[in-house]
């Protein structure tokens, strides 16, 4: 047997590109539905764990899915905005531990996650370096966006404009970066935390800027009467928040009605929990309640609802693609006549023969392995970012 | 070495009958067969080596009835007794010269591959003037090379007939004389009996005897 591998080892080498298109087909053929089962795997685990974890999410009434993609996942799709009345709803019902989310902005193509510091008790997330937050205009970076943009405590990361074609926007802020967390492997490690109030100075509801009662430039000033000063356009807001200037900055209007996207509601337990369901099923308030491991088995009825469908698809492509190879060999064999006709004059038996054939197709297989299992190996190690790149979203940088 | 009684072969789609009352090969005898285009030359070779099956009569090799051998027993008689010098070399594109010159050892249990025989197939070749090119495959050897290659082949497992199929056929004049000098070289080294069908009238005088398959009565389908 020894002998016929070396053989075919020497004809597969020699034939280089029927080899390689070969181990291509089957390689892919197999590669496929192997990659794409560990990658549903894979998502099913990250989207039922993460779930599993959050009991109840109050948001907008609109798609349970978006709302609960963008609380648990902190999804690009915005859900319609809430304000903080959500929040002392929930606080007034005394069933339950809100925790505010304001997901909307992103920093470098990762979100920022407006919270409070409830949440990483939450999730139990710890500072692997530096500190929590404190003061306002700081954030505290998660694993991979900290190690993908080689960032620690003491630098600094500016959000990005929502879009760059509204010149009246807001101007983006830069942040200090007080902290990293340790890898959780889960949505945090991608994600900007900040706290609420900064994640209103970002969307402009506060700001900082000079005193205008005090400014020495008259040409700021608008108008100024006994009561108050008002200040033209020429007043430069901070874009940064420090020290000197962070007892400038103030919020306008009533904080009530400030935007989140989302409230996770934490029950003091299943009655709770029970109860504060059915007060939401009130169709005259304008927010749901949505419990997140409801939405995720549906979306993963959907999903594997389409996955047996690309299973056949799949099976249909495979059926098609041996049976393409096994045409390759026939043909191959009338090409190849002339020298088996050699080999069977030179005192060869048609099992020998055979067996060259078995070994040369046994080579295409063991290669094709070889490749199919290093590719499920990377598959495997970047499952959990392709996840979430492909099926969780959440503007991921896999660069 | 090689007794042929009342041989009666035809192929079954083919408009060709071969018959042969009576022919005797010596031990060590060097035979050259001429003949037309389509006499049946290379068809007596094939049926002396066991790839064909005579319809009727006795094909004796070394006193081993051949016809009367099973599919096994003919190719073990071929590998371990016949060498075989095809026309047009019929080297395996894929092998590299020494593979190819080893590679009747590669393809059946008759033969076993040793040191030994490496050894052997390195002193031929170099016999043979092709040592420098053992790693090289056919597409870079010349015509001559090519099947210097194919002789060093068949004769490796030291056979003790050797039947070669216009083995000079696709050589140049004084590639033709080298070759079959080789060729006789050794077959006279190892004892061997030949058989050479071949179209080079020029070459006929080296060789012991002559057949002359017009002597022998082939006529179309009955």
């Amino acid at each position: 047997m020894i002998d016929s591998l070396y053989i075919a080892w020497r004809y597969s080498g020699h034939n280089k590109a029927r080899t390689a298109t070969l181990v291509a087909c089957v390689t892919l053929i197999a590669v496929l539905p192997l990659s794409l089962n560990l990658l549903l795997k894979e998502s099913e685990r990250q989207l039922l764990s993460r779930a599993e974890s959050t009991p109840l999410v109050v948001g907008a009434k609109g798609s349970a899915l978006d709302l609960m993609m963008n609380t648990l996942y902190f999804d690009n799709e915005v859900p319609e905005l809430i304000d903080m009345n959500a929040v002392d709803e929930v606080v007034q019902s005394g069933l339950a531990a809100p925790i505010p989310v304001y997901a909307r902005f992103q920093a470098r193509d990762f979100s920022i996650v407006g919270t409070t510091l409830d949440y990483f008790d939450f999730r139990g997330l710890e500072i692997a370096r530096g500190r929590p937050l404190a003061v306002l205009g700081e954030c505290v970076l998660g694993a991979t966006v900290a190690a993908r943009l080689g960032l620690e405590p003491g630098d600094a990361i500016v959000s990005s404009p929502e879009t760059v074609f509204d010149l009246a926007g807001i101007y983006p802020l830069k942040m200090q970066v007080v902290g990293v967390l340790e890898p959780g492997h889960s949505s945090d490690d991608l994600a900007v935390f900040v706290d609420l109030k900064t994640a209103w100075v970002i969307q402009g509801l506060g700001h900082g800027h000079e005193d205008v009662a005090k400014t020495k430039d008259p040409t700021v000033v608008l108008k100024r009467t006994a009561d108050s000063v008002v200040a033209n356009a020429k007043l430069v807001q901070y874009t940064e928040i420090t020290e000197a200037n962070l007892d400038s900055f103030h919020f306008h209007g009533d904080s009530g009605v400030y935007p989140i996207t989302s409230v996770i509601v934490v029950p003091r337990d299943t009655k709770s929990g029970t109860i504060l369901r059915g007060r939401y099923l009130n169709q005259a308030t304008s927010f749901q309640i949505v419990e997140p491991k409801q939405v995720v088995d549906g979306l993963l009825q959907n999903i594997f609802r389409i996955k047996n469908v690309l299973d056949a698809v799949i099976l249909v492509v495979g059926l098609a693609t041996v049976l393409a190879i096994a045409l390759v060999f026939a043909l191959s064999l009338r090409l190849r006549q002339r020298e088996l006709g050699t080999i069977f004059k030179l005192g060869c038996s048609r099992m020998t023969i055979a067996r060259l054939l078995a070994a040369e197709i046994f080579i295409i297989v063991l290669v094709s392995g070889s490749l199919c299992a290093g590719l499920m190996g990377v598959v495997d190690y970047y499952s959990g970012d392709l996840v979430r790149a492909l099926f969780i979203g959440g503007g991921v940088n896999l660069a | 070495m090689i007794q042929i009684n009342a041989l009666q072969f035809n192929y079954p789609s083919a408009d060709f009958r071969l018959s042969v009352q009576a022919l005797e090969i010596n031990t060590r005898e060097k035979v050259a067969v001429i003949g037309p285009s389509g006499s049946g030359k290379t068809t007596l070779l094939n049926l002396v080596a066991g790839i064909l099956v005579p319809e009727a009569g006795r094909i004796k090799v070394d006193d081993v009835a051949v016809d009367s051998l099973p599919d096994a027993g003919r190719r073990d008689l071929r590998i371990t007794n016949i060498g075989f010098v095809f026309q047009d070399f019929e080297l395996l594109d894929y092998l590299n010269v020494l593979d190819n010159i080893l590679h009747p050892y590669r393809i059946t249990g008759a033969l076993k591959l040793t040191a030994e025989v490496c050894r052997r197939a390195t002193e031929l070749t170099e016999r043979m003037g092709i040592l420098s090119r053992l790693k090289h495959k056919p597409e870079e050897l010349s015509q001559g090379e090519k099947q210097r290659a194919a002789i060093c082949r068949a004769l490796l497992p030291q056979p003790k007939l050797i039947l070669a199929d216009e083995a000079t056929g696709n050589l140049d004049p004084e590639n033709k004389n080298l070759i079959l000098d080789l060729l006789f070289e050794s077959v006279a080294e190892q004892r061997a009996t030949l058989l050479a069908v071949t179209h080079d009238h020029d070459l006929l005088p080296r060789f012991d005897r002559v057949i002359d398959f017009r002597e022998f009565r082939v006529t179309g389908a009955p």
